[in-house]
């Protein structure tokens, strides 16, 4: 064995190296799993499917909470003092700049369909409040005003809205 | 200086162990004859009480476990079970709670200790790092402990904190998913966390151990910062250290009872009694204590991505602490500057502990910028120059001329 050269090929380096192959494999094929598991399962999945929502009780100026996907979603029916706020900005100053026909549905001006989930960290704004009576944040003193976009405060974006379209005048499907 | 053992095996049955597990000597030349500097202080003692905590911690928890149930729909009754149905049960709990408080307590005053006396220093900085992974374990178990009685504080702890990491740019929202096993933190996230509060602990165990092996091998550090250089700077382990933090430990568990029966709650926060509503934020959401300081700095600064890069940063410059500070001399005692300098340190933190607890407006928002600067300053700014510039103080030629010789009080 001793006078063996070591550049030479041997059956034993062959071995080394298939083994290690198949063994990397190996380990990925079984890490796989164990990282996917960690994903939404498939009730969680299903869970997830859209709702329909009925508009037609949600009176001006109110705001109701439904869930979707563990999620709060905001649906607000505004006012017309709501509209003109939201529309009487320079769109280039906000921090992340969206006009407010784009957050609505064409001619549904009145209803604002939100993901009510803070782009902080997380936590539910509280609706009405805050410096432009929209939604706020309690727990980092985010501020969105009544288009759910960011105004001041941490939250880097504006509330998200969530797929959504009007199945009839007064219905909506969020999903 | 770890010492030979001097353990010599009597009778027949611990002759013929110790040539096949010599375990008895290992403990002997451990924590009996093991040599420790003969000027150790009370701030030595928060070792072993921190030892003692874990132990208290994993035992107290083995047991809640045997009538919490981590599900969604059960977890905040099953903790009312424990306080008002299981014999003893508000007993272990508000043990196991305000143990994990008294636990962090310890730590801040042993991290303290050792950035006072420059524990950190060659060749103790594996032991320092070692250190500071057993702290970040330790806030990662608190954390999913602080979860598990699903009250509010509880549910909004866990959407802010794994909320942190969608903040990485592009694949953030992924993680989070991944992290909560939904679209939201639901049940799966309840489970997974509790697997991982049971598991984490043992894994601080693991470290803790070499923790203590590399503190065996370079030997401990003492208020003078000197080396031990002869037999006279030394006093064995046992009866010298063991008498000190068994005395101490009994004080610390008196404050510790005092708060399990007089206070238990003092430290909590009453809306956890509440149980979790996916739909209401609290409208003050707070963590515990000992993460304050850090919640302040998330806080003070206004971008998202930043904030938090702030807060992990602010934890990981803990372990570059050795090269940081670029002083020859470890003892504050000797080091007149940055013995002001480390008080203010202690200060700005508590200063920031404070502000963590206060709503993010106003004056409390600059007041924790500045404070912010400050934390990072002291690491990045003062104390790099300090090693350049200070004028430190004549050091004792041995740990046994300072003692002896009456020279030099600190
Ligand atoms: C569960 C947590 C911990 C346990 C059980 C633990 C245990 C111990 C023990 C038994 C000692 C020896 C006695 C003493 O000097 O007090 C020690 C020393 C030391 N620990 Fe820890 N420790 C923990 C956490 C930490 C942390 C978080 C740090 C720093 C970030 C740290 C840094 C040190 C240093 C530098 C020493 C050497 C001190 C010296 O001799 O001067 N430890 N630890
Ligand atoms: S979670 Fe809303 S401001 Fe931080």
């Amino acid at each position: 064995m001793t006078t063996m050269s070591s550049a030479e090929h041997t059956r034993r380096d062959f071995l080394y190296i298939a083994t290690g192959a198949v063994g990397a494999v190996g380990a990925a094929a079984v890490a796989w799993p164990l990282v996917s598991q960690m994903n939404p399962d498939a009730s969680t999945v299903a869970a997830g499917a859209p709702i329909e929502v009925d508009l037609a009780p949600v009176a001006e100026g109110q705001v109701i909470k439904v869930f979707w996907r563990g999620k709060p979603i905001f649906i607000t029916h505004r006012t017309k003092k709501e509209i003109d706020d939201a529309r009487n900005v320079t769109v280039a100053s906000l921090p992340d700049p969206q006009s407010d026909e784009q957050r609505v549905k064409p001619g549904k001006d009145q209803w604002l369909v939100l993901v009510g989930i803070c782009t902080h960290l997380g936590c539910i704004p509280i609706a009405h409040q805050g410096s432009y009576d929209g939604y706020f944040c309690p727990c980092h003193g985010s501020v969105y005003d009544t288009s759910g976009r960011i105004r001041s405060g941490p939250a880097p974006t504006n509330l998200p809205l969530p797929p959504y379209e009007f199945v009839s005048d007064t219905k909506i499907r969020i999903g | 200086m770890s010492g030979h053992s001097t353990y010599q095996p009597q009778g027949a049955f611990m002759k013929w162990m110790e040539r096949r597990l010599p375990i008895v000597s290992l403990v002997h030349s451990s924590f009996v004859a093991y040599p420790t500097p003969r000027n150790l202080n009370y701030w030595w003692t928060f070792g072993g009480i921190l030892s003692l905590m874990l132990m208290v911690q994993i035992i107290t928890g083995i047991v809640l476990v045997m009538h919490y149930t981590p599900h969604e729909t059960l977890a905040f009754s099953s903790i009312e079970h424990i306080m008002r149905d299981v014999n003893y049960g508000w007993l272990i709990r508000y043990l196991h709670a305000n143990g994990a408080a008294m636990f962090f307590l310890a730590v801040y005053i042993h991290i303290f200790r050792g950035m006072y006396y420059g524990s950190y220093k060659d060749p103790r900085e594996v032991l320092w790092i070692l250190g500071v992974i057993i702290y970040v374990l330790m806030m990662a178990t608190g954390f999913m402990g602080y979860v598990l009685p699903w009250g509010q504080m509880s549910f909004w702890a866990a959407t802010v904190i794994t909320n942190l990491f969608s903040a990485i740019p592009v694949v953030g929202e992924t993680i989070v998913t991944w992290l909560w096993g939904g679209y939201s933190v639901g049940n799966p996230t309840l489970q997974r966390f509790f697997s991982l509060h049971y598991l984490l602990p043992f894994a601080i165990v693991g470290v803790v151990v070499l923790h203590v092996w590399a503190l065996h091998v370079v030997g401990q550090n003492n208020p003078t910062g000197v080396e031990p250089k002869s037999e006279k700077d030394t006093v064995p382990f046992t009866p010298h250290a063991t008498v000190k933090d068994g005395f101490m430990m009994v004080v610390f568990l008196i404050v510790y009872a005092w708060f399990v029966f007089y206070l238990p709650n003092y430290l909590g926060h009453a809306d956890n009694y509440i149980p979790a509503n996916p739909a209401v934020t609290p409208a003050h959401i707070v963590p515990e204590w000992y993460y304050l300081p850090f919640y302040a700095i998330l806080r003070a600064i206004p971008d998202k991505l930043m904030g938090v890069i702030a807060l992990f940063a602010s934890i990981l410059i803990l372990a570059f602490l050795p090269w940081l500070d670029t002083s020859k001399v470890r003892s504050a005692r000797y080091r007149p500057l940055y013995r002001q300098f480390f008080w203010i340190f202690v200060a700005v933190c508590i200063g920031l502990g404070w502000l963590g607890a206060k709503p993010a407006e106003g004056g409390y928002v600059i007041a924790a910028r500045v404070l912010t600067f400050y934390y990072f300053a002291h690491f990045l700014i003062v104390l790099p120059l300090l090693g350049m510039f200070e004028k430190t103080r004549p050091l004792p030629n041995s740990i046994s001329e300072s003692v002896l010789g009456g020279q030099s009080k600190a």
